[in-house]
């Protein structure tokens, strides 16, 4: 067909491994407007997370061919952009062909790439994959967190590119033992990490208390790390909201845990019932609060953060990322001016502490464009 | 990575984490180790009439012991256990048959922590089948755990699922009271993702099995699923359901209860026990007096009949609620009070 370079599907995206479908909730642009790429276009709803749809490429949004409110699986059809010359015929028969040929990746047996585990010392580090070959970027999720910290972002980051995201020591699917608790044993780990999968140099980015690890990393192995994007980092500064980090690990219902995870996003209903189940389910697994106290206790004590990394980066020659959330209300946003003078810093207006999931699109974006310059 | 296990693989995982964990957890019951080393084939013990401990004698020796055809006597002997330092999982195959122990545990494992000023501590588990749908006839299938609810100084634990069923069954070990453990014959099969670390399940927190705006159903143990049936076929006609899983009924997690009724308006309670002073009626009139002004349409119960389970298989289908009864039941609330959203 030779349409079909003019014409773009509009699909339903997967955010997390376990997203099979998502609900339409509302588009937010009209039909016959015109996108441009990047452009958030649809809002949808998964039993996990909500999020919004961005337009893959920029031209005229000609079809909506999904309704609000309904159940659409995952690489299911929410409409059409194509340019103007293309005709009506042509778009309608491209959704005919769409709709009598497509197999909902679930059900034709395609869940996408699943957690593996990898032993680093004595321990077991669980990790997900996504990419083939290119650079190695590897993702570092913070405090309380897992590798879903990333489920909007792994994906897309992974064109050309092999993307890792890890579950830190004491988190999601790894060993709880995390040693002293300090930074050395997480950075140690991340070092471990690539050594037994065989990664030389990596790209590395970190959320949090994963940018700090990150930057561990970059200190001790400079030579190792192609890239430093640091997320709402910790390590560069003396505060930090010490009622999250009590909060998280005193929380055992869902009900001391919903004011808790609302303080990571300035629009507060991003945390859904599931998201705070899931964090409960994790966090209930025995030794996970024992190893999240120690941490707590090593690198946070007396609700300060005990290590301060940012001098020691000005001295290395590694190349800097910064994003921040304006409305952060973990880690303050001025501690994004401790990051090094040749760091690029992001601030993301009216998003919170998550950004990478609150302004998902933008984030992968910027991150995407630094990593392409600086492997360029 | 998630793992598939049957609920009764997640009830014998929880026993034997919790056994290697802790030296003074030791089970007993009827038949546990029955057969154990017998003829050198089987190579284990019985473990109970449906298997559920098999293989722990092999692991734990003696600390699985067989005890005689005699109720009150184990179940004695598993409470002196637990008020004098060990933790006893007693295993009393049906429940049914607890009528025989009730003075063990209603009048002293109940009241020990009370009548001794907070002194004792009584740490026993007594696991239970129970339920009608095997064609086990009146005295092998009641679903008895209001009578539980009712005393004072008991817990009492009705999961669904297999992640619940581990996660409730280690906090049930580490609980310091006594705790009824209620397993549903039918849902031994049941497969689901359960975790393979040890974790528990905090008691009196219920769960949200499915989000919705129109009606709650609040429904335990094996209704869990018939409710979820129901919803399905209810969610093509427009209707959508909220189900609520209690999880447990001692302690009663009311505040989730309310917080949904208070958005759906509307209640219908699955209970699969005895109408009358069950744990239908009593979340209902909990309902009824906390959240009156919410309701825009009457509370419906669906349970048993107030009769024995019968052995013929074609009533014994009819005396178990069903996704129908219970879509029926949705279908005549949300024909009263607000209109539907959808």
């Amino acid at each position: 067909m030779t349409t079909e370079t003019q014409v773009i599907k509009l699909t339903m995206p997967k955010w997390g491994l376990s997203m099979t479908e998502g609900r339409l909730v509302s588009w937010l642009v009209e039909e016959g407007s015109t996108i441009r790429p990047g452009d958030e276009v649809a809002e949808v709803e998964t039993e996990k997370i909500n999020g919004v749809v961005e337009a893959p490429a920029g031209g005229i949004l000609r079809r909506r061919v999904a309704e609000p409110g309904q159940v659409i699986p995952v690489g299911g059809m929410l409409g059409i952009i194509a340019d103007e010359a293309t005709p009506d015929e042509a778009i309608q028969e491209l959704i005919a062909e769409f709709e009598a040929t497509f197999v909902p990746p679930a059900e034709a047996g395609d869940t996408g790439p699943v957690p593996e585990q990898v032993t680093v010392g004595d321990r077991t580090i669980r990790y997900l994959r996504h990419g083939e070959d290119g650079p190695a970027v590897i993702l570092i999720h913070g405090f309380g967190g897992d590798l879903n910290t990333w489920l909007f972002n792994q994906e897309a980051l992974a064109g050309g590119r092999t993307v890792y995201a890890l579950d830190l020591p004491g988190h999601g699917g790894s060993s709880k033992d995390v040693g002293d608790g300090s930074l050395d044993v997480l950075a140690g780990t991340v070092a471990g990490f690539m050594d037994a999968l065989g990664i030389e140099r990596a790209h590395l980015a970190g959320h949090s208390m994963g940018g700090a690890t990150a930057m561990a990393v970059a200190t001790a192995h400079p030579e190792r790390v192609a890239s430093l994007t640091l997320i709402a980092s910790a390590g560069l500064g003396p505060e930090i909201n010490g009622d999250f980090i009590e909060g998280f690990i005193a929380a055992g219902s869902r009900r001391q845990m919903t004011p808790v995870l609302t303080m990571l996003f300035a629009d507060q209903s991003l945390v859904t019932r599931q998201f705070v189940e899931d964090t409960l389910r994790s966090k209930r697994i025995d030794g996970v609060d024992q190893a999240l106290r120690t941490l707590a206790d090593r690198l946070f004590p007396g609700g300060r953060q005990a290590t301060v990394l940012a001098p020691a980066l000005a001295g290395l020659d590694v190349p800097v990322l910064g994003i921040w959330g304006r409305e952060d209300q973990i880690l303050p946003v001025d501690h994004a001016n401790a990051l090094p003078s040749h760091a690029r810093v992001e601030i993301i207006e009216g998003k919170g502490h998550s950004v990478q999931m609150e302004a998902a699109s933008e984030v992968t974006r910027l991150i995407d464009r630094f990593l392409a310059e600086v492997d360029a | 990575m998630a793992r598939r296990l049957t609920f009764q693989q997640a009830i014998n995982e929880a026993l034997a984490q919790e056994m290697r964990r802790d030296p003074t957890v030791v089970l007993l019951g009827e038949d546990i180790s029955g057969g154990a080393g017998s003829d050198g084939q089987q190579g284990d013990s019985w473990g109970g009439p449906l298997g559920v401990t098999k293989g722990l004698w092999t692991q734990f020796n003696d600390r699985v012991l067989d005890t005689p055809i005699s109720e009150s006597a184990f179940i004695g002997a598993a409470i002196g256990g637990a008020i004098s330092g060990i933790r006893p999982v007693a295993e009393l195959m049906f429940v049914d048959f607890m009528g025989v122990c009730f003075d063990q545990i209603f009048n002293q494992a109940a009241k020990f922590r009370y009548m001794f000023g907070g002194k004792a501590k009584t740490p026993v588990v007594i696991r239970t089948m129970y339920g009608a749908g095997i064609r086990a006839a009146a005295q092998h299938s009641q679903a008895l755990y209001p009578i539980f609810t009712h005393i004072p100084g008991l817990k009492v634990v009705v999961p669904s699922n297999p992640y619940d069923a581990k996660g409730l069954l280690i906090q049930a070990i580490r609980d310091d009271d006594p705790v009824i453990f209620f397993e549903h014959k039918v849902l031994y099969t049941m497969e689901g993702d359960v975790p393979e670390e040890s974790y528990t399940i905090p008691f009196g927190e219920a769960a949200y099995v499915r989000e919705g705006d129109d009606v709650t159903i609040v429904a335990l143990g094996r209704m869990v699923s018939m409710a979820q049936q129901a919803a399905e076929t209810l969610a093509a006609e427009g209707i959508e359901c909220e189900i609520v899983d209690p999880r447990t009924t001692s302690p009663l997690d009311t505040e989730t209860i309310y917080e949904s009724v208070e958005k759906t308006g509307r209640l219908v309670v699955v209970d699969e026990a005895y109408p009358r002073c069950g744990f239908a009626s009593d979340v209902a009139a909990l309902v009824a007096q906390d959240c009156f002004s919410a309701l825009t349409a009457p509370i419906r119960m669906v349970t048993a009949p107030h009769a024995p389970v019968p052995f013929s298989p074609t009533l014994e289908d009819a005396f178990v609620p069903s996704p129908d009864r219970i879509a029926a039941a949705v279908r005549e609330v949300v024909g009263k009070g607000a209109e539907v959203t959808a």
